[in-house]
């Protein structure tokens, strides 16, 4: 039915945009990667004829390793926190406010309205906003005291305390006994759900985890000759609420929509089959949203691997308690010209972001499509 | 009873910050104080807004320029996308999508110095034609993956039905997809403009002090010290006046951009 003129005006139309992608997506990562591995940077970047060696991985061994790039590995540690917790509050908040307005004989859409309206504003607007409610004097510490209790302390965003410390010389060790948690977590559902053949592999994959670990090879590779403490900084809960509440909202919105294509049916046949309210919920309603929650957990994980905004707009780029690889990156390559240790820590960016992506788009577009 | 009791606590506690935004906005700075911060103001001072308004005029028309521009050209050319690749067989189609999507996900600190490079190079650096181009190109993905998912409900006997009458690429373009992409295009629009105008690192980086949109000057502004509260919160409410006024107007398409953006991957 299409002549071939069609096809080819087809293929001259969407030309522009695939040269566009092609240069602006995959060239300049490519030449990120290049600018990676060489040493550009102070004067250099100053210069007209900028005079620039290859220097192999030294940019990347300097940031996981080099006495200088103590933030940076607690910038890592910073961003693994506040993944952690961003995302699961996130679900949870989410999860609630949808089962919630479920539940509501009315005002469904004022509510939904009000809890989603903070995923409209910008992360600067968050971030300026949540700054002010989150004063150490004032905010929401002084809330309590209009109820005559005794006003909060807790220093929201300058909080120098650290819990949870780790040794960043033995890395390997904490990433495999994190790597061994996930596997065991994922081991546990395969059992709940009676499939045999993946729980044995993962359990098979666990015991190997557990050997190396308990071998103590992993505590033996140091990454640096001194021991060097990083750990949780309480100053991220303030980051931490503020963009819970910026995405619950969208969280709910993706829980609504899956509750919204649960057909009737299925619920009617649990409560003839004598289910209570809460069985339904449990046994019908949670299995069938298990779909979306892996999909808003690949959204959320790579929204909070490239927070930026909201951390410069809370506490400024210097602040180093809230600090994560974004906001280092900027000031590495904007402030301090160096130029290789930006693009260095954009491609490691990159790379955490694909661990999510990419088996999100592989399973996105190879199923359910033409 | 329990679940409506529920929801209106946890709808205050949501709408909290507004509260604070407003009263504080509204208090002279001689009355700002962390003790008394949750009370409302004795006189309310409009002055804060003139002055916010004043100060961020400038910031505003840009922001206006950029989302604007950028908007429609990126929906324009994600219209045409999606229309190629939806209706038209491209070899390699199945490969070229999840390419373009991924675009969209990239953290774009791993393309930033090439960027910079190239901006400077093209003496595109620093003004709202760079950044306008900047958001287009990285606008791209998300607007051809929505146009496509689209069109794919617009049946394929409707156009072969076109073609037979003679219509040919941009006659059905002009006669059959236009018209059914009203709302599709109010999506894309809605979903974009919001994007753009709430953007931060481009605009930090790529934008001179005259071309930079309002949510570099509000950061400046609220991150300098000794600024009073109340201009900043002022400052914000303009900032965010534009997006929220969309989503409580137009809340219905908002959803539909962000449902559609994340489950069609």
């Amino acid at each position: 039915m299409q002549s071939r003129r069609d096809q080819l005006v087809a293929a001259v139309i969407i030309l522009p945009s695939i040269v566009l992608l092609g240069i602006f997506v995959y060239g300049f990562i490519a030449q990120t990667m290049r600018v990676s591995v060489t040493d550009w940077g102070q004067e250099a970047a100053m210069s007209l004829k900028p005079e620039i060696h290859h220097v192999g991985s030294a940019n990347y061994r300097g940031l996981f390793s080099g006495f200088l790039n103590m933030r940076f590995r607690q910038d890592l540690t910073n961003m693994f926190f506040f993944t952690l917790l961003f995302v699961g509050l996130s679900l949870l908040v989410g999860l609630l406010l949808a089962t919630l307005i479920d539940q509501l004989v009315w005002g469904e859409t004022f509510f939904r309205t009000v809890f989603l309206y903070p995923m409209s504003l910008s992360l600067v607007v968050t971030g300026t906003i949540w700054r002010w409610m989150l004063q150490p004097r004032g905010g929401i510490n002084v809330l309590p005291t209009l109820a005559g209790l005794p006003a909060g302390q807790f220093l929201w965003l300058s909080s120098r305390e650290q819990s949870l410390t780790f040794d960043w010389s033995h890395i390997f060790h904490y990433i495999c006994l994190a790597v061994l948690i996930v596997l065991a977590l994922m081991a546990y559902g395969h059992w709940c759900q009676g499939e045999k053949k993946r729980l044995r592999s993962k359990l098979i994959i666990c015991a190997v985890l557990v050997g190396i670990l308990a071998s103590g090879v992993l505590t033996r590779i140091r990454l640096l000759d001194y021991p060097e403490e990083h750990g949780f900084n309480k100053a991220l809960w303030g980051v931490v609420i503020a963009a819970v509440w910026q995405m619950s909202g969208y969280t709910m919105a993706l829980y609504l929509a899956g509750l919204r294509t649960i057909p009737d049916e299925l619920r009617e046949a649990a409560r003839v089959d004598g289910a209570s309210k809460f069985q339904i919920y449990r046994y019908v309603d949670l299995p069938l949203l298990k779909p979306i929650t892996a999909s808003a957990i690949v959204i959320l994980g790579h929204i909070a691997l490239k927070i930026f905004d909201l951390i410069f707009a809370m506490a400024g780029p210097d602040h180093y308690p809230t600090s994560v690889p974004a906001i280092t990156m900027f000031l590495k390559t904007f402030r301090g010209n160096e130029l290789a240790v930006g693009s260095a820590i954009g491609v490691i960016l990159l790379i955490l972001v694909s661990l999510l992506i990419i088996p999100y788009l592989v399973n996105s577009f190879s199923t359910g499509e033409r | 009873m329990l679940v409506q009791v529920l929801a209106v606590l946890l709808a205050i506690a949501y709408l909290i910050p507004v509260y604070m935004t407003v009263v504080t906005s509204l208090k002279a700075p001689e009355e700002i104080s962390f003790m008394t911060a949750w009370e409302l103001p004795s006189v309310p001072n409009w002055e804060s807004y003139s002055v916010a308004f004043k100060q961020f005029a400038p910031y505003l028309k840009n922001s206006f320029i950029l989302a604007i521009a950028a908007t429609l050209i990126s929906a324009a050319m994600g219209s045409l996308n999606g229309y190629v690749l939806c209706k038209y067989p491209i070899p390699g189609a199945n490969i070229i999508m999840p390419l373009i999507v991924f675009g969209m996900f990239i953290p774009y600190q791993s393309i930033l110095v090439p960027l910079f490079q190239f901006m400077q190079k093209t003496k595109l650096y620093g003004g709202l034609p760079g950044l306008i181009l900047v958001h287009v190109v990285y606008g791209l993905p998300i607007t051809t993956l929505l146009f496509r998912s689209f069109y794919e409900e617009i049946p394929d006997e409707l156009l072969g039905a076109a073609s037979i009458d003679g219509a040919d690429f941009f006659g059905i373009f002009r006669y059959l997809i236009i018209p059914l992409s009203g709302p599709p295009f109010l999506v894309v629009c809605i979903w974009q403009f919001t994007q753009i105008w709430n953007e931060f690192l481009f605009a930090v980086t790529l934008a001179r002090p005259d071309a930079q949109p309002i949510t570099v000057a509000l950061a400046n502004l609220a991150g300098g010290q000794a600024v009073s509260w109340n201009l900043p919160m002022a400052g914000s409410i303009l900032a965010a006046l534009p997006t929220v006024l969309i989503y409580v107007l137009l809340g219905r398409y908002f959803v539909r951009g962000l449902l559609a953006g994340a489950l069609k991957g």
